[in-house]
């Protein structure tokens, strides 16, 4: 017997964007800063 | 240890399965700290008194480490669930930073390569495989989106750890702000003290995150039939004992081999390599030492967003096909760079830029190829084993190129011409690898596990 994911419950949502921006956030500087250093390449 | 149990970390009808790349790049984040040492080597040089290969073993235990204990805890990791795994990789991982800074501290360099080395390596290999077979199950829709996302947090991790572990340092040593500084082992060993920390902490949130699909659940809107419309997909399932007896393992071996060998031949000479493509007659080179560490930079770039974006994009070509292009289309962009890449600046990094993306394709893509054609049994196990050709790559591939550049002439003299046989080397590799993806085809069904429908008399011999 098989189960499928029909509906996401609304209390997850709030979960969801905190884990996310949990591993976003240092993701995104790191990011950010290794770009800054890229400038250098087209200054 | 119950809680830790696969049975304790089912989700719940409605359970969001978004909640798992998270939990997943979590722990890749943190693992992928492992790119970022050169940081603090120059430090470790100085405060141990030792010479540059003497600090580079560290990196080179750690790597050993991950492979070997990837191969050999895989099938451990399949058995015993994500949860399990990755808490078991994060307090070998903070526990290596640990002990690593107790040997800074006690100026013991044996202690960082037990720690940092030997423990932190096998939290690495443990914590690269832990995810990915949940990840696949997941995501049965998109398995190459899904993997693509974690591994490409191993690409990140060194991208915070980076910028992040320089700040720390400052901040750790009062005479930062001296002409030539390099910072002190004491600040080495309080950013230890620190990445122990940060780390458990965030592992353990992916630890506590992640969850493992109830049996038979699938998401809505998935039709499993349709996927077998690929010859190379299969629904059948491969144990990892058997998997090492197929062919299409030491295929895919070996076309990761020669990916991972020939992206690390210009990963490792990024900054110097630029630099001697662009060196004039006078022997002054037309790229600064700045540029050159933008360079670095933009290939780390690449290497992370090859990662996802190659990954996800074979959910829609099929893995064979974007293998072939990894190893195709990189060995005629190999060539260009060989041959023509000292034309133009530009047309140099573009062409460096769209290897590297290969290159952490290739490492991204290779879990849901393994899914496709061993199924998703022991997908994490097989896995595991198949790191071993990134352990047997990161030997070769610096190898290859010092032995070619040794004999080319000395650092600051070398120029474009140098390179052409290392870079010409690794386009044969290529071909080779390209060719064994080539022979790739389905499993032969007498590997497959057994079914209500079908039994197997014997344990299959190794294919010829």
């Amino acid at each position: 017997m098989s189960t499928v994911q029909t509906s996401v419950k609304p209390s997850t949502t709030g979960r969801l964007v905190a884990a996310w921006a949990l591993v976003g956030v240092p993701l995104g500087y790191g990011v950010y800063e290794t770009l800054t250093r890229v400038a250098a390449l087209f200054g | 240890m119950g809680w830790l149990d696969r049975e304790r970390t089912i989700a719940p009808p409605g359970f969001n399965r978004w909640l798992v790349p998270p939990a997943a790049l979590a722990v890749h984040l943190c693992i992928g700290q492992a790119y970022a040492t050169s940081v603090y080597k120059t430090a470790l040089v100085k405060h141990f008194g030792a010479s540059l290969t003497e600090i580079g073993v560290i990196f080179s235990i750690a790597i050993v480490m991950l492979g070997l204990s990837a191969a050999i805890m895989g099938t451990w990791v399949d058995k015993n669930g994500p949860r399990k795994a990755m808490f078991t990789s994060a307090m070998f991982w903070a526990s290596g930073f640990l002990i690593g800074s107790l040997g800074i501290f006690s100026g013991q360099l044996w202690l960082v390569y037990l720690g940092y080395g030997f423990i932190g390596g096998i939290g690495l290999g443990i914590g690269y495989i832990s995810p990915v077979s949940t990840l696949i199950k997941w995501f049965p829709d998109r398995p190459g989106l899904a993997t693509g996302m974690a591994i490409m947090g191993f690409g990140g991790g060194a991208l915070i750890a980076s910028p992040v572990s320089t700040g720390l340092l400052k901040m750790y040593d009062p005479n930062s702000g001296a002409q030539g500084w390099v910072a002190s082992g004491d600040s080495v060993g309080k950013l230890f003290l620190t990445l122990a920390v940060v780390y458990l902490a965030y592992m353990l949130f992916g630890a506590f995150t992640i969850k493992v699909p109830a049996e038979g659940w699938k998401p809505a809107g998935f039709d499993p039939s349709k996927v077998k419309t690929a010859t190379l997909v299969t629904t059948d399932n491969v144990s990892a004992k058997n998997a090492v007896k197929t062919k299409q393992f030491w295929l895919v071996w070996i076309a990761l081999f020669c990916n991972v060998t020939a992206g690390i031949g210009i990963l490792e000479q990024a900054a110097p390599m630029i630099q001697d493509f662009f060196r004039q007659s006078d022997g002054v080179s037309l790229v600064s030492a700045a540029v050159a560490s933008g360079f670095v930079g933009l290939l780390s770039i690449g290497n992370m967003s090859g990662r996802f974006a190659w990954s996800a994009t074979s959910d829609v070509t099929g893995r064979k096909r974007i293998y072939m292009m990894y190893l195709g289309v990189g060995a005629v962009l190999y060539t260009v760079l060989a041959l023509g890449g000292s034309s133009s600046t530009f047309l140099y990094v573009a062409l460096a830029f769209v290897i590297i993306s290969f290159y952490g394709g290739g490492f991204a893509t290779v879990p849901a190829y393994l899914r496709d054609l061993f199924g998703t049994f022991q997908v994490g196990a097989i896995h595991g084993r198949l790191l071993t050709a990134w352990s047997a790559a990161g030997i070769a591939g610096p190898l290859i190129v010092n032995a070619f550049l040794d004999a080319q002439g000395k650092p600051g003299q070398l120029t474009a011409a140098s390179y052409q046989p290392a870079l010409l080397t690794m386009v044969g590799l290529l071909i080779i690898g390209f060719v064994a993806n080539l022979l790739v085809k389905p499993v032969d069904a007498r590997f497959h596990e057994p079914r209500p429908d079908r039994v197997r008399a014997e344990e299959p011999a190794m294919e010829a």
